[in-house]
């Protein structure tokens, strides 16, 4: 009993994001000092709005990788939500707020089937989600095989006009969205019955099951929250561009798990938090501007680059995760 | 051994046939639609064309990156990166034969032995490989985080390669390799072919296959036996890294380019669709004849979309729906709840 008192749990939650915010900040350091410019309100404000969209599906992946699974079809809903929206706009006139509610409910469905197949059928979340990502690509080229762009549309004009300025930047209302999506993520995890769920049933599902918890209803919960957070990412994705390309956003998945990761959660579930995720959008966003002031294959490079950090994080949390679990042992 | 494996019949064969069956059914679905689809040609020059020669020819490329896929799915791992591996060995086949491309040169005179422009991209393609089986066998990453990161990589390091060009280079020997027919039939057609017989051979008539399925279906009993088990794993990965380095080099040499954004792209999905509908378990019993089927039975899906004349992005929600209803069929809970049902039904009618 007493090594249960001892054990540095603590230290699981704390290292990963301590690590993670003082990257953060020596990131944003070293790029100021090499980069003359770089250092601005202007450019942090940036950085903010064009990342907006991956912060609010980073907060519903967080929920998802705590609960020990993964959501691959995230980056294929945005591009099917911004080519839908538009091809309404453009094809029928349709006011844009009506074609977002649309795609919120087409998120709601996909989400339900998601997590269905998952719990009730137990397929593996990968082959769900990746049948998922397929099935919403495919779709978005369905609606739609080129660039769309959206004028006039008073809903998307009022959510990037209206704002705060910052210096020389705008936070438009779109990336307030972000803001509250994160404050309320941090709340649900922590203080709600269904935050505390996600974190049992990723810690031991057999034992979530045994200690009486709906570990099925949150299962499937976790996987609607996903997909209409995707959704309402892939909507405030559409805001900032003002336009719809059903190849767009090929990849986003990857930038989405980099960031969580990148923010300490644990991969094997149970642990890690959202506030994490904040900070780890914001090094994901840092590391995709720095190649701009480098080279030319800029994407290329940095998603390289992304890949390498994803990686050495998940060594640093094998590390303490080992060391846990030693000094549980002992 | 070998007796009792006789007498319990793989549960596999039986699926088989249902496999079979499914191709058939999609061959005779586009016979109703439209028959010439199933025209098949003798040309003077020796050659076979037809719909269904061409369903063989470019079903090859899938063949190949659904072997090695069968192998990394038994023992419970993914590979999503065979995609960009296949781009990254076009790249570099691409630096072989054109070794000034990036200075502007044409096709190198005269080209270096076909034997080298093959053989190191195959060995570039089977280091992927190797650096995905690590991380799942050593650093122990999940399969998927894994692969994924490598499939960003592994097309970011093509792209890169070819500075997002794409080299040409018709005529040169190497585009035999996609283009060339040998008895009749597609040279693709004959190296997936081959892949497949020497898996086989490999796999079954050796112990490999059944430790292969053992690690699979319980990594740490197999260790406890004496499996290396992470030689095993890692040995799957740089197989699999070595079928999509192949499966790059015929599709590249078939386009006599190389394009590293669109070599390989999204074909992830179809090898992994070939291997479930094949019948293949994730961790365990696995059948790369069932692959090669499902593979064939992918390829008649795209070739069907194209006949129709529909953009080639349409084939993905034909393939995602086929892919989950196969995964449904095949899930035990799915016919618990069909016999619960089927039980409830009964029970009503008797009252």
């Amino acid at each position: 009993m007493n090594s249960f008192k001892k054990l540095p749990k603590l230290s699981v939650n704390n290292i990963p994001i301590l690590t993670t915010i003082s990257i953060f900040f020596l990131m944003y350091a070293a790029a100021s000092i090499m980069f003359p410019g770089f250092f601005s309100l202007y450019n942090f404000v940036n950085i903010f709005k064009t990342n907006a969209f991956v912060g609010i599906i980073a907060v519903g992946m967080t929920f998802v990788i705590i609960s020990g699974g993964i959501d691959l079809s995230v980056g294929s809903v945005v591009a099917f939500t911004s080519i839908f929206i538009a091809k309404m706009h453009q094809s029928y006139g349709m006011p844009s707020w009506i074609s977002m509610l649309i795609c919120l409910g087409i998120g709601l469905v996909l989400g339900l089937s998601i997590g269905c197949l998952i719990t009730y059928f137990e397929l593996p979340e990968f082959l769900v989600t990746l049948v998922a990502m397929f099935l919403m690509r495919g779709l978005a080229y369905v609606v739609h095989q080129g660039t769309i762009s959206i004028q006039d549309d008073p809903f998307i004009a009022f959510m990037k006009r209206t704002g705060i300025r910052v210096g020389a930047g705008n936070l438009s209302l779109y990336v307030w969205v972000f803001i509250l999506i994160l404050i309320l993520g941090i709340l649900v995890s922590k203080y709600t019955r269904f935050g505390r769920n996600v974190y049992a049933v990723g810690g031991n599902e057999s034992s979530a099951v045994l200690m009486g918890l709906p570990v099925k209803r949150t299962k499937v919960l976790i996987y609607v929250m996903s997909s209409l957070l995707a959704t309402l990412g892939g909507i405030v994705f559409t805001i900032h561009l003002a336009s719809g390309k059903p190849h767009n956003t090929i990849g986003l998945e990857l930038h989405v798990i980099a960031s969580v990761v990148i923010g300490g959660t644990l991969l094997t579930g149970g642990a890690g938090r959202v506030i994490g995720t904040f900070f780890g959008v914001l090094i994901y966003g840092l590391v995709f501007k720095l190649p701009a002031y480098i080279s030319a294959f800029r994407e290329w490079w940095a998603q390289i680059l992304v890949g390498l950090l994803v990686l050495t994080f998940i060594l640093i949390q094998t590390f303490v995760a080992e060391k846990t679990a030693r000094a549980v042992e002992s | 051994m070998d007796g009792k494996l006789l007498q319990n019949p793989n549960p596999l064969t039986k699926r088989f046939l249902f496999v079979l069956a499914g191709l058939a059914a999609i061959l005779l679905l586009n016979l109703i639609i439209s028959p010439e689809f199933f025209q098949v040609s003798l040309h003077e020059d020796g050659k076979i064309r037809g719909n269904l020669i061409n369903i063989l020819n470019n079903g090859a490329r899938v063949c190949i990156l659904a072997v090695g896929m069968t192998l990394v799915y038994a023992t419970g791992g993914i590979d999503l990166s065979v995609g960009s591996v296949m781009a990254t060995a076009g790249a570099m086949a691409a630096l072989m034969i054109r070794p000034g491309y990036l200075q502007g040169l044409p096709v190198a005179n005269p080209q270096p032995p076909l034997l080298l422009i093959m053989a190191v991209p195959l060995l570039i393609a089977m280091l992927l490989g190797l650096i995905n089986g690590a991380l799942v066998a050593l650093v122990r990453i999940q399969p998927i985080i894994a692969t994924l990161i490598m499939m960003y990589s592994a097309r970011g390091l093509a792209v890169l390669m070819v500075e997002g060009q794409t080299p040409t280079y018709h005529g040169v020997p190497f585009t035999k390799l996609g283009l060339g027919y040998f008895l009749g039939l597609p040279l693709p057609v004959w190296i997936a072919a081959a892949v497949f017989l020497i898996t086989v051979l490999v796999t079954k008539r050796t112990a490999l296959g059944v430790f292969i399925e053992a690690v699979g279906e319980n990594r740490k009993a197999s260790r406890y036996m004496g499996i290396r088990t992470r030689l095993i794993t890692m040995g799957t990965y740089v197989f699999c890294g070595l079928c999509a380095g192949l499966a790059g080099l015929v599709h590249v040499a078939g386009e006599s380019s190389t394009s590293p954004y669109n070599t390989g792209n999204m074909i992830e999905l179809d090898a992994i669709a070939a291997v479930i509908i094949g019948g293949t378990m994730w961790g365990g019993r696995f059948t790369l004849a069932g692959s090669i089927v499902g593979a064939l039975i992918i390829q008649s899906l795209s070739t069907t979309v194209y006949f129709q004349r529909w953009p080639y992005e349409y084939s993905l929600v034909f393939k995602a729906v086929v892919l989950i209803v196969v995964a449904l069929i095949q899930s035990e809970k799915l016919r618990a709840y069909a016999a619960q049902g089927w039980a409830s039904i009964k029970s009503r009618r008797a009252r």
